[in-house]
């Protein structure tokens, strides 16, 4: 039961960054594929519908690790505690960026809104990119429990390593370039004339950044956490997990290649689901390393609820997890075909 | 910067207080946009759809601000409250996560079809959208009161070897009876202030003599929403609420009333000033042997006081506690005479023309907002000293390794953050009101 929910979590964070991803990746592009007023709306257009409910992957899946696995959440949030507050400024930011940017017909008004949405759509996958460098490097989780650590110190992985090393840093950079080549696939699937074809010119270029800082980030992680790759051909999730991340990326190249947009954008979406799939099957059970002793990590085992709990939250996981696929399939159905730019008063 | 849990004290009360600011209106607004738009169907006028487009709109941006204000709240479990996350996650992690599946999702997904959606869907389609937001909105409220109540009066837990809490009956964890007294209250209280919203827009424009069907519309639905339910939120679930409070936190009861010795007959506090120091009630004006009767349902009940129980089982600040449990009464009572008199007029086809009676309309709106946060100042400084009523202090909560100052310095970006927010607010709701109700016709 604590090895099912340790996956329900990861591939509900997995799907939180497939989702919102590609809102990051419009974000952190818009500014480059999208020039005009006309333009930057239809790139808003395209995700505008989608952002809240792809955030609600985050809280969802926030919740079920809170659920399942009080203690990682404590530890982690309270462990992290800067560095979660600025992923709470920047989402707020982008949620009023996104939300306020029509309501006025100004010029002025929708440039600073497009830069705020641009600033924290860049800032985020950092910051998560960060997070997960933090969790595959390891933290000084101690026998309380705890860990404790600043939000950056020498940058160096020693003996007092910050939340912001090189480490943690590279995996943020990874994550910046491949949530923005994954929203350069989505806008050049969602959108046509000029946002299509220079999101499509972007993404090319994207891909190739993705594929060299894909193999220098897996490097450097077997570098800081000697052994990690190690569990990977025992896990056969892991075989699985790898099997989808290659095909996607294979999919991405197909796509682009055949000027197949939806395929390449699925394809970038299994990249990043496998990716973090790969990587949870290469920490299981260990969910917050301790770099202290192995005795103090926090594991699926060790920190997970009672099993009346856990069998008591798949009951109802089982319930709204479909609901919540069906109103996704809902809003895609709905918003089906390339976007427009919605006239003025009626829509993002 | 002393005390660190002072400070996430004072954090999670304040963003919880702010954030609640949004949804207690577009939650209570939810329903009477779903009542506008069944109206507009029933009867084809295109008055109701008008007024559910501006509502919406007004809906839009509140909804917009709470999402944003509300993530905060979410994280300051693990952040601020690790120890308290650590303790009892395996059962309110329960209901955080079902709020998340079960409401979120609903809520977000049909936001953008409510709030851009009129032109693209049927009536009955865009109808469809606006019930998913009131479901999923009142869903939302009853999964974080549940969380609450459990806060309050914890059930359907055991105790795990290593001390933490752990689930043992979700339907008695879900349908607490704290939980069901608590929720029926507070969505009441919601559309309360939705009402008063409603009203005194249309006082407004009254008053100007600008839009006067909608005008005439809103004023009328607001009054006769507002008189119902401050009604209901006074009787039955304010009542149930009080005895909920006197039967499983009698200590709370007595110094939400300032009451230090016990005894039959109990009176109830109208006015007045509790000294703690000298345990006593000074200046009181006081109804005979009505807390005994509103408590227990007897005039002779014996209600005890504060001097019956060990001073470290007191809630800390009991004169806070005091007036915030008087203010929102008192506010309740006040509400109920407005509405009360506003629809006198109404039913006498008086009150388009009766000046006075508009403007207290007008100028009303803030009251439930008040009535409201002074109600969850009771709720919460009344579970003190407990976190989790007798079972966690609140002193055992916090977390181990945040100091005071991280959180001071949170707390103020807070502070900031909400400034330009209210403004952002202020600016967008004051256009729309200004720009007033749009039928689809002169849009055209």
């Amino acid at each position: 039961m604590e090895m099912l929910w340790f996956w329900l979590v990861s591939v509900m964070v997995a799907i939180y960054v497939v989702m919102d991803g590609f809102d990051f990746g419009a974000g952190i592009l818009h500014l480059v594929v999208a020039k005009t007023n006309d333009e930057r709306r239809q790139v808003l257009g395209a995700i505008g519908p989608l952002w809240d409910g792809n955030e609600v992957w985050l809280l969802a899946g926030g919740g079920s690790l809170f659920l399942a696995f009080p203690k990682v959440l404590a530890s982690g949030f309270s462990g992290f505690y800067l560095a979660i507050w600025l992923v709470v400024w920047c989402l707020m930011l982008r949620g009023i960026s996104i939300e306020f940017r029509s309501h006025l017909q100004d010029g002025l008004w929708r440039h600073f809104w497009d830069g705020t949405f641009a600033f924290s759509s860049v800032l985020l996958p950092i910051l998560f990119g960060a997070a997960l460098g933090n969790v595959l490097r390891g933290v000084p989780v101690d026998g309380t429990g705890y860990f404790e650590m600043a939000l950056w110190t020498d940058f160096r992985i020693g003996s007092r390593p910050g939340i912001l090393d090189w480490y943690t840093v590279l995996i943020g950079v990874f994550a910046l370039v491949t949530v923005a080549a994954h929203g350069a696939l989505f806008l050049a699937w969602k959108t046509g004339g000029a946002v299509h074809e220079r999101s499509r010119a972007v993404a090319l270029k994207l891909w190739g950044a993705v594929l060299v800082l894909w193999m220098v980030a897996s490097y450097a992680t077997a570098m800081v956490n000697p052994g990690i790759f190690h569990r990977l051909p025992q896990a056969p999730l892991g075989w699985v997990a790898s099997m989808i991340f290659l095909a996607g990326l294979s999919l991405v190249f197909v796509g682009l290649k055949r000027e197949r947009f939806l395929l390449a954008f699925l394809g970038s979406g299994a990249f990043i689901l496998g990716l973090l799939a790969a990587s949870a099957a290469c920490l299981y059970p260990v969910m917050l390393k301790s770099t202290l002793d192995p005795q103090f990590d926090l594991t699926a085992l060790n920190a997970s609820v009672g099993d009346h709990g856990l069998r008591t939250g798949l009951a109802w996981w089982l319930i709204g997890f479909p609901i919540a696929i069906g109103y996704l399939a809902f809003l895609f159905h709905f918003n089906r075909g390339k976007v427009k730019a919605a006239g003025e008063g009626e829509g993002y | 910067m002393g005390d660190p849990l002072f400070w996430h004290r004072l954090q999670f009360g304040f963003t919880a207080t702010y954030h609640y600011l949004f949804p207690q209106l577009t939650m209570g607004l939810a329903l009477v946009i779903v009542v506008l738009k069944a109206m507009g169907l029933k009867t084809g006028e295109a008055r109701y759809n008008d007024a559910a487009r501006f509502w919406i709109k007004i809906f839009g941006i509140n909804f917009a601000v709470g999402v944003v204000t509300g993530i905060p709240l979410e994280f300051q479990f693990g952040t601020n409250w690790a120890a308290f996350s650590r303790y009892s996650g395996g059962i309110i992690g329960q209901t955080l996560a079902m709020e998340g599946m079960f409401a979120f999702f609903l809520e977000s997904s049909f936001l953008g079809l409510l709030v851009w959606g009129e032109k693209k869907l049927s009536p009955k389609g865009h109808f469809g959208a606006a019930l998913a937001l009131w479901i999923g909105s009142w869903l939302s409220g009853y999964f974080i009161i549940a969380t609450n109540a459990f806060m309050q009066h914890p059930v359907g837990y055991t105790h795990a070897a290593d001390g933490s809490l752990q689930l043992a009956s979700f339907w008695a964890f879900l349908l607490n009876p704290w939980a069901l007294g608590q929720y029926a209250h507070n969505m009441l209280a919601s559309v309360v202030t939705a009402a008063f919203v409603v009203a005194a827009i249309g006082a407004y424009w009254t008053l100007k003599g600008i839009h006067p069907e909608q005008a005439r519309l809103n004023l009328r639905a607001g009054t006769l929403m507002g008189l119902l339910f401050s009604v209901l939120v006074a009787f039955p679930t304010g009542d149930i609420s009080g005895k909920l409070v006197a039967k499983y936190q009698p200590i709370t009861l007595a110094a939400m009333e300032g009451r230090f010795e016990s005894g039959p007959r109990a009176n109830l506090t109208l006015v007045g000033q509790p000294n703690v120091a000298q345990r006593r009630i000074e200046n009181p004006i006081q109804l005979p042997a009505v807390l005994s009767f509103i408590a227990y349902g007897s005039f002779s009940s014996n209600v005890k006081g504060l001097l019956e129980f060990p001073e470290d089982q007191w809630p800390q600040n009991i004169e806070l506690l005091y007036y915030s449990f008087h203010i929102m009464a008192g506010l309740g009572t006040i509400m109920i005479a407005v509405m009360g008199l506003a629809a006198l007029l109404l039913w006498k086809n008086r009150l388009d023309s009766a000046k006075p009676m508009l403007w207290v309309l007008m100028l009303a709106f803030p009251f439930p907002y008040i009535a409201t946060a002074a109600g969850w100042a009771v709720a919460e400084f009344g579970r003190q000293p407990w976190l989790i009523y007798g079972l966690l202090r609140t002193l055992q909560g916090g977390s181990p390794t945040v100091n005071a100052g991280q959180t001071a310095f949170t707390t103020l970006g807070f502070a900031g953050i909400f400034v330009v927010l209210s403004v952002l607010w202020l600016f967008l709701i004051g256009r729309e009101i200004a720009h007033g109700p749009v039928s689809h016709a002169s849009k055209a």
